[in-house]
């Protein structure tokens, strides 16, 4: 099929225009129908995957149409083994995150899941846009729906923690289209291929550089512009918090894998100890804060933003791993490039599934009690057995124990900043500890101990819906965590690749 | 003078001529025909509207200057009068809602209407300083009048007089810089100015006094930062039609006399007048970003939010490159298009007694009226300049060709504003969207409104998706 991965595009996207005239009153339609067709793109996804050759780093499935004559914009889409699992994590998120909902959303249905649906179509386009100006397209459209859905089914301070996400990242983002306008009139296209090639002088380069940091760094995010996250995150519904999570904080890591590193490798390299620092600094320092949270969502959303460390981390040091010599080779640990650059990667899945976990653990406390205090809880396994079995699961992974996926990445990362510094590993792993501490501190409060009140005693434990839920995302986290190799091998040939482009001398001769 | 004058000539400017003799026949067919007939007034300006429209465009692709030099006929003119014509039909639908419900529709409206709508045509046409100054005043009186048609109404009447006396001044200057133009080429003629400036250069010092006025004379009439004092004042107090179609029509014909007397008349003198419009323009996008945040009355608010697209719409003729004089009309047209659209929606709301003019009379529209809300929120994102909607490319297209033009600082800034102002767009979606209310009743809207609101908004996503035709349209006119 030639018109996959446009089918995967716009598939979603003309579902959710569906939905919406359906209108809000036939609940029960609306969410067969919405259910269906997120399996439908599962499955579609799924087909794109056995179809994928990862034997090459060429982009394949690729598309190309004029769209804007005028400026040279292209429809252009293709996916390489950089994308591939991205788009995978997006569809089962959507799939889960649907089916999530199904009975905690009593207000505007038909919108909810147009929103999700709309947002996924928009992020797949994303993470397969070939043309910077269709790149630039889907990334600001795709704040359109979590505004909307942050601001009609969030909580109390909805309105606040809506309009901050919208500006942070729209404020982030701009900067990244000028960047794009800038080459434009270097080169006469848009084309990331082109860009690729683009020779641009180490002044023009550093700009770019800062441009693209800035819109990446706060979708990451990274420290110091993280703070819209635990905004967003705590007043988000539960559907909406694990798509932020899991699948929207990709698209920062996603960006410096896909634009910084090959367009402007040379500034890259120049700065990359100070991203090196900051990933450094989120990681402990945000650590530490997560520790002290009285709110399980505001603990979850900054153990989030200190895993994403992990990712610019393994990112960026690839640059003290692999230096070029005189003769312009590349000298250095290559294992060890691979190693941070695919644990990078294997992070970004991990995190997705882990974090929408843990979200989903909170939204099914939160569907019976009301409240994201951990003081409301204490005692839970008491009369939720089941439930409490995933959840330390879930726990378990998100502090990196060997078994889960959430070790698997980490871990890659932790051995190859190894190579690169010894001082750089020394912090990275400091998570172990500070992970560790902030997730079972919470799951001590939370599940064990004596129950804490009759509304504890009360609940029952999760039914078949939610039961199926987490016990797929359970089995993705182990799966991932015993054998990672079936992901790396899917981009294994595409990060070689990037790594090759990240050492080219881009300057201008 | 030897003044020539060909019969055969006067078939390039049918579509004038056909809304001059429709006007007269529609206030004859008024005045003499039974009351009960009068709301076939409404018909007959829309048909006018749908004819003038097909008689511009069965002269696309003519190309000369007539009657002597005074009018002119291109696709520059014939293009936009199509699109003034498409608009005008969208507001003077809009508009009789309006006049229903508020039970003051009267034929002198449409007439007036259709007035200003011949003054721009001629402007649109006019290549001489004579005709220009013609245009201008033909559609400048007709809105003042049509301002003040509320006449018990103190706030309307007060804008109307605010818009005069300030529209006046203007018009005074723009025609002190014409004078001077004169004195010193002794013509009237655009291409004899044109070619008079190209061969003495810049060194007669009263060129450049006439440029500065000709410039804040235009600078007036758009709205532009520091000569904006009274689009806020007479955008909240005029009726909302009349504001609807000051902020989307005559800015098209302005814009086209701003490329008659700049840059056909005076391009020679592009570097002068450039720096001028970086500051106008500068001014504009940070003034009305800012001024608007705090506004509460969402008439208001579009008035400052206008003069911040003002500033756009000029950094495109800052560029000196024809692509650039693209840019600002495609980004004028769009412009228009989005503003129909959310007068639209605050003409639905209004009632006989409520303007719907504050932005808190939104709250929770959504609950009320889907329609309008979906409506309202791709306006906003799309002046917000958030892709897929059409704002985001008029922005794109502006700011490539300013980039390309080596203005990449003024472009950083202009994002940087554009940002500031995502927030009080955001602001008006968040009263929609995320308030509550406790209003139950439904709306209700008339089925050829409710069609043509659905098309507008559909075209703001569509032309958004789609917009490589318009683009080279907006290129190829020039």
């Amino acid at each position: 099929m030639d018109y996959l991965l446009s089918l995967l595009i716009w598939l979603p996207i003309l579902a959710g225009i569906t939905v919406i005239t359906f209108g809000n009153n036939r609940v029960y339609i609306v969410k067969w129908f919405s259910l269906i067709l997120s399996i439908i793109i599962l499955l579609l996804s799924i087909q794109l995957w056995l179809n994928f050759d990862s034997s090459t780093s060429l982009m394949q499935f690729v598309e190309n149409y004029v769209w804007i004559e005028k400026f040279n914009i292209n429809y252009h889409i293709g996916i390489d083994g950089i994308s591939m699992p991205l788009i995978i994590l997006t569809t089962i998120s959507i799939f889960i995150t649907i089916l999530a909902s199904w009975d905690n959303i009593k207000n505007k249905v038909a919108y909810y899941m147009a929103a999700f649906l709309i947002m996924e179509g928009l992020i797949i386009g994303l993470f397969s846009a070939l043309d910077t100006i269709l790149f630039y397209v889907f990334w600001e459209a795709s704040l359109i729906p979590m505004l909307i859905i942050i601001g009609i089914w969030g909580g109390a301070n909805r309105v606040y923690a809506s309009i901050k996400f919208f500006l942070y990242t729209f404020f982030g983002s701009v900067f990244m289209l000028i960047s794009f306008i800038y080459m434009y009139n270097k080169i006469g296209s848009f084309a990331l291929q082109d860009f690729n090639e683009l020779p641009l002088s180490i002044i023009e380069q550093s700009w770019i550089f800062w441009a693209f940091l800035l819109a990446f760094a706060v979708k990451v995010p990274m420290f110091p512009v993280h703070t819209w996250l635990p905004d967003a995150h705590v007043e988000a519904p539960t559907g909406g918090s694990v798509i932020l999570a899991a699948i929207m904080l990709k698209m920062g890591g996603y960006g410096f894998f896909r634009l910084s590193l090959p367009i402007v490798p040379d500034a890259t390299m120049k700065f990359a100890t100070f991203v090196i620092v900051l990933s450094l600094i989120a990681i402990v320092y945000i650590g530490f804060i997560a520790l002290v949270q009285k709110d399980m969502k505001k603990l979850i959303a900054y153990s989030s933003i200190s895993h994403m460390g992990f990712v610019t981390l393994g990112i960026f040091s690839l640059f003290s791993i692999l230096q070029i010599n005189a003769d312009n080779n590349i000298i250095g640990n290559f294992e060890g490039a691979y190693l941070g650059m695919e644990g990078a990667m294997i992070q970004m899945i991990s995190h997705g599934f882990i974090s929408a976990a843990m979200f989903l653990v909170v939204g099914v406390l939160y569907d019976r009690l009301h409240s994201r205090e951990i003081k409301t809880y204490g005692g839970i396994i008491n009369s939720m057995p089941k439930f409490t079995g995933f959840a330390i699961l879930f726990a378990m992974a998100n502090a990196g124990l060997p078994g889960t996926s959430g070790f698997v990445g980490e871990f890659m990362v932790i051995l190859s900043s190894i190579q690169a510094n010894f001082w750089y590993a020394f912090f990275a792993a400091m998570t172990l500890i500070i992970g560790a501490a902030y997730t079972l501190w919470m799951v001590k409060r939370v599940f064990w101990g004596p129950v804490k009140n009759n509304n504890i005693k009360n609940l029952k434990d999760i039914n078949n819906r939610e039961f199926f839920i987490l016990a797929i995302l359970a089995l993705i986290i182990l799966i991932i965590g015993i054998y990672p190799q079936f992901i790396i091998e899917i981009m294994h040939v595409s990060i070689v690749n990037l790594i090759e482009q990240a050492f080219t001398n881009k300057l201008a001769i | 003078m030897n003044y020539q004058f060909n019969t055969t000539d006067l078939f390039f400017a049918m579509p004038e001529i056909f809304m001059l003799i429709a006007i007269c026949v529609i206030i004859l067919f008024d005045l003499f025909v039974n009351k009960k007939y009068k709301k076939l007034t409404y018909y007959l300006t829309q048909i006018t509207l749908i004819i003038t429209g097909y008689l511009a465009f069965s002269l696309i692709g003519e190309n000369k200057i007539i009657l002597d030099g005074n009018f002119v006929l291109d696709d520059i003119s014939s293009v936009l009068k199509i699109f003034i014509m498409g608009f005008s039909f969208i507001a003077v639908l809009y508009t009789r809602h309006y006049l229903k419900t508020h039970n003051i529709l009267k034929s002198e409206y449409f007439l007036l209407v259709l007035f200003s709508i011949l003054g721009m045509m001629v402007m649109l046409s006019a290549y001489s300083l004579l005709t220009i100054y013609l245009g201008l005043e033909i559609m400048s009186l007709s809105i003042y009048s049509l301002m003040a048609i509320i006449r018990n109404r103190p706030s309307a009447i007060e804008a109307s007089l605010k818009y005069f006396i300030l529209g006046a001044i203007a018009s005074g200057l723009l025609l002190y810089g014409m004078s001077m133009i004169y004195g010193v080429t002794g013509s009237l003629n655009i291409t004899e100015i044109s070619s008079f400036v190209a061969q003495v250069s810049n060194e007669i010092l009263i060129i450049n006094f006439a440029l500065v006025f000709l410039v804040i004379g235009i600078a007036f009439k758009l709205g532009a930062v520091p000569f904006h004092m009274w689009a806020p004042d007479v955008y909240e107090g005029a009726p909302t039609p009349v504001t609807m179609f000051i902020s989307a029509i005559p800015k098209i014909a302005v814009v086209v006399m701003l490329i008659r007397l700049l840059i056909d008349g005076l391009g020679g003198m592009q570097n002068y007048w450039n720096d001028l419009f970086i500051v106008l323009a500068i001014l504009s996008i940070a003034l009305g970003s800012l001024a608007a945040l705090p506004q509460s009355n969402i008439k208001r608010l579009l008035a400052y939010s206008t003069i911040s697209h003002i500033g756009f719409i000029l950094l495109g003729f800052v560029t000196g490159v024809t692509q650039g004089y693209g840019a600002a009309v495609f980004y004028v047209l769009t412009y228009s298009l989005t503003v129909l659209a959310v007068f639209a929606v605050i003409i639905s709301l209004s009632r006989k007694g409520f303007e719907a003019d504050k932005i808190t009379d939104y709250k929770g529209l959504n609950k009320i009226s889907p329609l309008l809300s979906i409506i309202m929120l791709i306006a906003m994102l799309s002046m917000a300049g958030v892709p897929p909607f059409v704002g985001f490319y008029s922005k794109l297209f502006i700011l490539q060709e300013l980039i390309s033009s080596g203005y990449t600082y003024i472009a950083i800034f202009a994002v940087i504003f554009t940002v500031i102002s995502a927030y009080y767009y955001l602001k008006i979606i968040k009263t929609i969207y995320f308030d509550k209310t406790n209003k139950n009743k439904l709306i209700t809207i008339p089925l050829d409104m409710k069609l043509l609101l659905s098309i507008n908004g559909a075209l703001i996503i569509i032309i958004g998706i789609m917009p490589n035709y318009w683009i080279n349209l907006a290129i190829s006119i020039f």
